[in-house]
């Protein structure tokens, strides 16, 4: 039952939290709610890691499409853990915004609501419902996106809705072909993930090879592959940085997700042709990204560009070979969530302390806010992979991966990017840490010299820097055998 | 059933389709914009009237069931939600300046349908014969002209039908190869573009008390590029 009740969970808090009772209940219930789904999916994932398969075996409605195994609990922990830490990370937030008392049940509302909508996606086992779902993520994350009702954060919100949408039509269509093409086998398994790999041999290639072009570029739109990215660093920067936080580090995995299950199909039907893709896609967008993130003006567009870059190197991984650089994959996965989310936390002390978004004005931040200006750079190396963190520890996996499978000139052009954006990053937040400090043309109202970071920010930094930290230089046995059940899913 | 009826229900299946056809294409060039929420109303009654069509074809309730949320869902709760939702000037609204001139804009739309059909071809041949129909190509060129008019329009509205268009169109060639999805699944498919309805309308009103308009296509401050990035405080 404790499958049933993380979807209720979140649900049950936003009822909650539009009750106008006192100034921080909102925040409590929203915390506590995510807290036990956090519990709930750690449980979940334990089991998942010693290699069962659950499903929820009510077999009346929507019930009987439930099921979890490795991979899915593998990002539905991950959701879990971020929706926690962003959580925490909002009580500090937006009490700094000082909004009226509507305006932040609405945030608490709209917050749960969207984790609820991307728990969904790795707990449902059949394509269409999960597609249903993701549409449901992109709605509910729109109005967090257009929250501060600017007219750049409407523009993004619009960019984001509609581009979305767009590829979600798309998607839409791939998932009708791919229903086509299970009456068409000789399987009668159900519409569901493990269905369509029993039914994949017998399937017409053209109707697969068509619904799996039409998925992976529907969905494609939503994880920012390029050239579909456009709308991503609008969206992933205008919104509230917790909100960045779970649609950089955690949204885009998810949705990234539903394409990787794509792959046992294909492979099952003996097509190489989804590998190809993968690799092809995933390393343009490592390029561009890498060289767009050089030209940034903005450090929480820059943060966006690099979840651009880094979709780009799990998709590019698994061209390099799904079975060989499975484990390398889902280790990018991990690493890069908690990092990214990381990045976000970090770029909102930041704008706390400094009050502006632009790169070149902010100066000297170690001074003015010690615990930002850490914090940022802590996140700048965590992003790029500077050892020994965690994201360098995955990126070596897959560069050896693609090594060891002699496919030296797409492994070379990544390790080139992924240096490329090494140095973007890093050159942006020296300047703007250790630059000289602000000058008299510096807009930046009249602050006290130290700026103090609220409380609950500085716990939800170090909680989520401590799995940075830590999975760098040790993978606890649990987490290892989850990743391993989690690669075998997708080798399945 | 009898040859001849199913001959006929083909064939008025054909004459809806090739009529879905003309209203998407109605979408693309129309300037008044309650026009162009007229015409999506009348697309999805024909895909509401070629799905209960094939439904009598092959003998299959879900196919009933896709007619019927279509006739309730779509001509019916999208205005109302858009009333409820939106502000009012959307309606009154013509655009002048669209990125492309009309007669353009049509020989783009033409060439995307002949796409379509060439694209829809292989499919088609690799399902059963009794499920070839006229639907998966002009499926597809509903979808392909839906993401046409997103690229074309600058106002709220027929940006929205747009993506309701794609929908349709989705919609319309997965009911003559795809039978049988559940039909939960095409209730929460329709409920899920209410919710779209729902927040783009919000959107919209947003966007209109901000700017003062509804041409979003006049949102465009975000670049890598252009003058720094507006300064907003947090605080």
């Amino acid at each position: 039952m404790s499958v049933i009740s993380i979807l209720f969970l979140p649900l049950v808090a936003t009822a909650l939290v539009c009750i106008p009772v006192k100034k921080h209940w909102a925040a409590a219930v929203t915390v506590v709610s995510s807290l036990a789904v956090l519990i709930l999916a750690g449980r979940l994932a334990w089991l998942a890691s010693s290699g069962s398969f659950i499903t929820v075996a009510l077999k009346a409605g929507v019930l009987k499409w439930i099921a979890v195994d490795g991979l899915s609990a593998l990002i539905l922990l991950l959701i879990a853990f971020i929706g926690t830490t962003a959580a925490i990370f909002s009580v500090g937030y937006m009490a700094h915004e000082n909004l009226e008392p509507g305006k932040l049940r609405l945030y608490y509302a709209n917050y749960n609501l969207f984790v609820f909508s991307m728990l969904a996606i790795p707990l449902l086992a059949e394509p269409t419902l999960v597609w249903i779902v993701v549409e449901l993520t992109t709605l509910c994350s729109a109005l967090l996106v257009s929250f501060d009702n600017t007219r750049e954060a409407l523009e993004a919100a619009w960019k984001y809705v509609v581009l979305s949408l767009m590829g979600a039509g798309m998607a839409l269509f791939g998932l009708l072909v791919l229903f086509a093409a299970m009456q068409a086998s000789a399987s009668d398994a159900a519409y569901t993930w493990n269905g369509l790999i029993a039914a994949a041999p017998t399937m017409p290639p053209v109707l697969l090879r068509t619904a799996f072009l039409l998925i992976l570029i529907g969905l494609g739109t939503k994880v920012g592959l390029v050239p579909m990215h456009t709308w991503l660093p609008d969206a992933h920067s205008q919104a509230p940085s917790p909100v960045c936080a779970l649609l950089s580090g955690i949204e885009t995995t998810a949705i990234l997700y539903v394409i990787l299950r794509m792959f046992p199909v294909m492979k099952a039907s003996h097509s190489s042709h989804a590998e190809l893709w993968a690799l092809v896609l995933g390393l343009i967008s490592v390029g561009t990204a890498a060289f767009l993130l050089l030209q940034v003006r903005d450090y929480k567009r820059m943060f966006a560009f690099s979840t651009v870059e880094h979709m780009g190197i799990i998709l590019t991984s698994v061209g390099l070979g799904v079975s060989a650089a499975a484990y390398g994959t889902m280790m990018q996965i991990v690493t890069h969530a908690v990092s990214k989310s990381f990045c976000f936390f970090a770029a909102g002390a930041v704008l706390m302390a400094a009050g502006t978004r632009d790169i070149a004005a902010v100066r000297g931040l170690i001074h003015r806010s010690p615990a930002a200006g850490i914090a940022l750079v802590f996140g700048g190396l965590a992003i790029t992979g500077a050892p020994p963190l965690a994201v360098f520890l995955s990126e070596f996996l897959i560069l050896k991966a693609g090594l060891m499978q002699r496919e030296y000139v797409a492994t070379g052009l990544l390790a080139l990017f992924i240096v490329i954006a090494f140095f973007g990053i890093m050159m942006h937040v020296n300047r703007m840490v250790f630059g000289p400090a602000a000058n008299e043309n510096n807009s930046v109202p009249d602050q006290v010299e130290t700026f103090h970071l609220p409380f609950s920010c500085r716990l939800a930094l170090i909680l989520a820097a401590t799995p940075v930290l830590v999975l760098g230089v040790y993978i606890p046995k649990p987490l290892e055998d989850l990743l391993t059940q989690a690669a075998a899913a997708l080798t399945k | 059933m009898s040859d001849t009826t199913n001959q006929l229900l083909d064939n008025l299946n054909a004459l809806a389709a090739g009529l879905f056809l003309l209203t998407a294409f109605g979408i693309v060039a129309m300037r008044q914009v309650r026009g162009c929420l007229n015409l999506f109303i009348a697309q999805s009654l024909l895909l509401a009237a070629s799905a209960a069509l094939l439904g009598l074809r092959h003998h299959s309730e879900h196919l009933y069931g896709v007619a019927v949320v279509n006739l309730i869902s779509k001509p019916v709760i999208v205005p109302w939600l858009l009333r409820k939702t939106s502000p009012a000037e959307i309606y009154t609204r013509r655009e002048i300046d669209q990125v492309l001139n009309i007669p353009t804009a049509l020989l783009i739309a033409l060439s995307l349908t002949i796409l379509a059909y060439f694209l829809g071809i292989p499919l088609l041949n690799a399902v059963a014969p009794q499920f070839r129909g006229p639907n998966v190509p002009i499926g597809i060129a509903g979808l392909l002209l839906g993401a046409f008019t997103l690229t074309v329009r600058r106002e709220a509205l027929p940006l929205l039908i747009g993506l309701l268009v794609m929908e349709n169109g989705s919609f319309l060639a997965g009911i003559s190869i795809s039978r049988n999805l559940p039909l939960l699944v095409e209730l929460a498919i329709a409920t899920d573009g209410l919710v779209i309805v729902f927040i783009m309308g919000v959107l919209t009103r947003a966007v209109q008390k901000q700017i003062g308009t509804t041409a979003v296509g006049e949102l465009s401050n975000l670049k890598e590029t252009a003058g720094p990035p507006a300064r907003e405080t947090a605080t």
